[in-house]
């Protein structure tokens, strides 16, 4: 299996606050990677390090084999690394379309038009069949601000894939969605993703959404992974319990009630 | 060795000015936010107050020369508390919350607004109040005659500066600032009554505004307009130093200060030029301004 | 060549006005032109204002373009009106193009202050330059258009009008296609959402650069013909004040839609013309106690600019 994604030591440091300690992580192509740990843990800081947004205070990353250290989002965007943010991130006072059709141009070319209409019948249709395959082509024409919390989630995860990335990285998804929308959400996504055969690593703190669709969890404490592995033999690793879970029955997989 | 000495004396006095005038500036932004276009106009209206107070006091023979370094003061403290008091309550208030590029747009419509008041309070003509410069006389450092009013301008900005910090450093009032300053919300949520604090704050920078413009009235013909040429000089010394920053207010204007000296002595041509190359320059190396804070991340 | 609606209807306009134009008397025909002039440099204010950036500025390439413009004349032989508008907006693309390197890493009022900052630079320079006539300015005459010369104050002042008005329309049509093409729109996002913008594989940087040195050409060429049809330059051109006039337009006329800036311009032209003879010092105080209200209460025009949020500050 070829490594996509590889960080070697990664360390992040704010002054006396270590935000991430010695981070070596190898993820290969196609893999469905959760990342679970409490708030504070380094999971954000972890993504915006290896997305560019963070500049690490040591360490190494490596995508297809090669060094992005240092590189800034575009050019990470554009080597085909995505992502979504934990609070969706997308142009508030513009339509969800419109939204759409700039991260569509975006991703045909790093210089726009200074003449052509961006708006083309060819951009728009795209941008529509991409709502249809999110389920939100009912906020088509509403200001972002006017659309619920789940959608924009859902327009934000759309807007990273549109560029038709290599590795998806999702920041908590699900968080400030409700209880029942949450799984409709990851399938809805997880359909996507594997339409492309997308690599993902997504940040989750409900263990029930891990559960369902990762073939390995990367479990986070104080800048530390403190296991990394399948799913049942991390969430029931006893450091895990202890420092992220709780010591809560896996109902799921019928194996081992605490 | 002369020129370099004057460069080194007239440098110190223009950056104690600079600093009077800029000091009111910084704070309020500091706490609130608002980079006031107005300070310009507060500065003015401190000088006119004082003009035309002094100059009613010397032209009635009312009494000795030292009270007028009271009234220059007097003046000052009075004008600026009114209408800082006024603007904060009347019009600020109102305003607040909105996109820090709007609030600038807003004092630069109260700007226009004051301006227009001062000609319709005090005219168009030019008022004078030189006794109190005139009356301390000069002292002979070598080859060089220096104005004492304004050797001692330097020993007052020196004091208000020193108070200023202590007042920010020392007193539970300056902590409470202190606290607005790095985080509002924060503070709001520990209870700190927010809304005092900012009337308390703009009064502070209009004070200190109105007291720049009455110190310096003895030195100058007090016409129409001198609070829009000081705005800009404010600006520059204010972001060299870092927003909301007095010690970074005092550093900028001593930079200020001496290479618009070095300029006029060396090379007059590149005066006003000096002070916006020397801003552009820290600021392309440190965007915050020499003491200016980091921003938090947004993701 | 498809031209839509909006376009129709701006060139319909802009004829009517040259037609207007022959039967108007002089003073209506001098106001019009000087407005439409300012209105192209404010159109350089509206484009950086949909982008996020507020330019206390601008004055530096309306003072460009019409230095350029008299110093043509003046000192180069350069009477062709039409080559001296160019070179003017040439200057002022290359001046951006330095200054942009810088002024695009800021944001905010700091981007506001530096772009004061550089007009008050160029406002010093020429006050301290006695061959440019200090303070005075000095006077622009003889040009000519393609070799004809106008004859006569009036007939001079009628080839400005024109030559403004049809300016001003392709001036117009270029920028409703700008803000409908792909850097119009994407400068908007960079005002909504930078980070957004970075990690769609974009650099806003660049984005606001290419914006910046296409509205300090915009704005140079308003300068030129302001230079044109007063006659005369000087240095309050590039004074921080007359840089907050056309602030004060551009929010008037908001940045809804191309024309606004021109009916803005025209409205402020009229009223400070009758406040300056009638309220000579209360004058300022009008115009800001109606940018008060504007903003208070014609938010819509404000509107882009009161709703961008920063990225992480929304719940």
């Amino acid at each position: 299996m070829t490594v996509i994604l590889e960080t070697k030591s990664l360390n992040k440091e704010f002054g006396a606050v270590i935000a991430a300690k010695d981070l070596d992580v190898r993820i290969s192509k196609g893999e469905i990677v959760g990342v679970i740990g409490s708030n504070g843990a380094g999971k954000t800081t972890f993504i915006n390090m290896v997305t560019g947004y963070l500049k690490p205070t040591r360490g190494e990353i490596l995508f297809n084999g090669k060094s992005i250290l240092g590189h800034s989002p575009r050019a990470i965007t554009r080597a085909g690394m995505a992502r979504s943010f934990q609070v969706a991130q997308l142009f508030p006072e513009m339509t969800v379309l419109d939204n759409l059709i700039v991260a569509l141009a975006a991703a045909e070319s790093p210089r726009p038009s200074f003449l052509s209409p961006l708006r083309s019948d060819k951009r728009i249709a795209r941008a529509e069949d991409i709502l249809r395959e999110f389920g939100v082509e009912n906020y088509r024409d509403s200001l972002v601000t006017a659309v619920p919390q789940g959608a924009r989630k859902l327009v934000d995860i759309a807007m990273a894939l549109i560029g038709n990335p290599q590795m998806l990285l999702l920041d908590e998804p699900t968080s400030g969605v409700s209880m029942d929308e949450k799984t409709g959400l990851m399938d809805t996504v997880m359909n996507a993703v594997r339409q492309h055969g997308v690599t993902v690593l997504f940040v989750e703190h409900d263990m029930d959404v891990v559960e369902r669709y990762v073939s390995r969890v990367l479990a986070f404490y104080s800048g530390e992974i403190i296991a990394d592995g399948q799913p049942s033999a991390v969430l029931a690793d006893e450091r895990v319990r202890d420092l992220v879970t709780g010591h809560r029955p896996t109902h799921k997989k019928g194996n081992g009630a605490s | 060795m002369t020129s370099l000495l004057a460069v080194l004396i007239d440098g110190s006095i223009y950056a104690s000015w600079l600093f009077l005038v800029a000091a009111g500036l910084t704070v309020i932004y500091g706490v609130m936010r608002i980079l006031n276009m107005a300070h310009g106009s507060f500065y003015a209206i401190g000088a006119y107050s004082a003009a035309s107070l002094v100059g009613w006091y010397f032209n009635n023979g009312i009494g000795p020369a030292w009270i007028s370094y009271l009234l220059l003061v007097g003046a000052a403290l009075v004008a600026g508390l009114i209408v800082g008091v006024i603007i904060e309550r009347g019009l600020l208030r109102l305003m607040y919350g909105r996109d820090e590029i709007l609030m600038v747009i807003i004092t630069y419509a109260l700007l226009l607004i004051l301006e227009d008041t001062m000609k319709i309070v005090w005219g168009v003509n030019p008022y004078f109040a030189y006794q109190p410069y005139s009356e301390l006389g000069r002292t002979s450092l070598g080859l060089l005659k220096v104005s004492n009013y304004d050797l001692s301008l330097v020993g007052v900005s020196a004091v208000i500066g020193l108070v200023l910090w202590g007042l920010l450093e020392r007193t539970n009032t300056g902590k409470v600032l202190r606290a607005v300053i790095h985080d509002r919300e924060i503070a709001v949520a520990m209870g700190v009554n927010v809304r005092l604090m900012f009337t308390i704050t703009f009064v502070i920078g209009t004070i200190l505004g109105a007291l720049a413009g009455a110190l310096t009235a003895p030195a100058i013909s007090v016409v129409p307009g001198i609070g829009i040429e000081v705005i800009v000089l404010a600006f520059a010394v204010v972001v060299i130093g870092g927003l909301g920053s007095i010690g970074g207010a005092a550093v900028g204007a001593l930079l200020v200060g001496l290479s618009r000296a070095a300029a006029v002595h060396y090379a007059p041509e590149f005066e006003l030029f000096v002070i916006y190359g020397v801003m552009s320059l820290v600021l392309a190396f440190r965007p915050e301004g020499l003491f200016g804070r980091t921003l938090a991340r947004k993701i | 060549m498809r031209f839509d609606k909006t376009e129709i209807s701006l060139a319909a306009v802009a004829i009517a006005l040259v037609l207007f134009g022959f039967v108007s008397p002089g003073w209506l025909i001098f106001l019009l032109t000087i407005a439409f002039a300012k209105a192209l440099v404010v159109q350089g204010v509206v484009m950086q204002m949909r982008s996020g950036l507020v330019s206390f500025g601008q004055g530096l390439f309306y003072c460009i373009g019409g230095y350029t413009v008299g110093m043509g004349g003046q000192f180069f032989g350069i009477h062709d009106a039409i080559a001296a508008l160019s070179l003017g907006m040439l200057v002022a693309i290359a001046v951006a193009m330095v200054l942009g390197l810088l002024l695009t890493r800021y944001r905010d009022i700091f981007f506001a202050m530096l772009s004061l900052a550089f007009s008050m630079i160029l406002f010093g320079i020429l006050v301290k330059s006695p061959e440019l006539g200090s303070t005075d300015g000095f006077n622009v005459h003889n040009w000519t258009i393609f070799g004809w010369a106008p004859d006569g104050g009036e007939s001079s002042q009628h080839t400005v009008f024109t030559l403004t008005i049809l300016a001003g329309l392709v001036i117009a049509v270029l920028i409703h296609r700008y803000t409908k093409a792909g850097i119009g729109v994407i400068c908007e996002a960079v005002r909504e959402n930078e980070v957004r913008v970075e990690y769609l594989g974009l650099s806003p940087r660049w984005l606001l650069y290419g914006n910046y040195v296409s509205a300090a050409a915009v704005s140079a060429l308003g300068g030129g013909l302001t230079a044109l049809a007063t006659g005369h330059v000087d240095p309050e051109m590039a004074y921080w004040t007359t840089s907050g006039e056309f602030i004060f337009i551009a929010l008037l006329g908001g940045l809804g839609h191309v024309a606004a800036p021109f009916i803005a311009a025209v409205v402020f032209s009229v009223v400070r013309t009758y406040a300056i003879e009638l309220v000579p010092h209360t004058w300022q105080m009008i115009l800001g106690f109606t940018l008060l209200g504007v903003i208070v209460f014609l938010p819509k025009g404000l509107w882009s600019l009161v709703s961008r949020k920063k990225a992480g500050e929304r719940a």
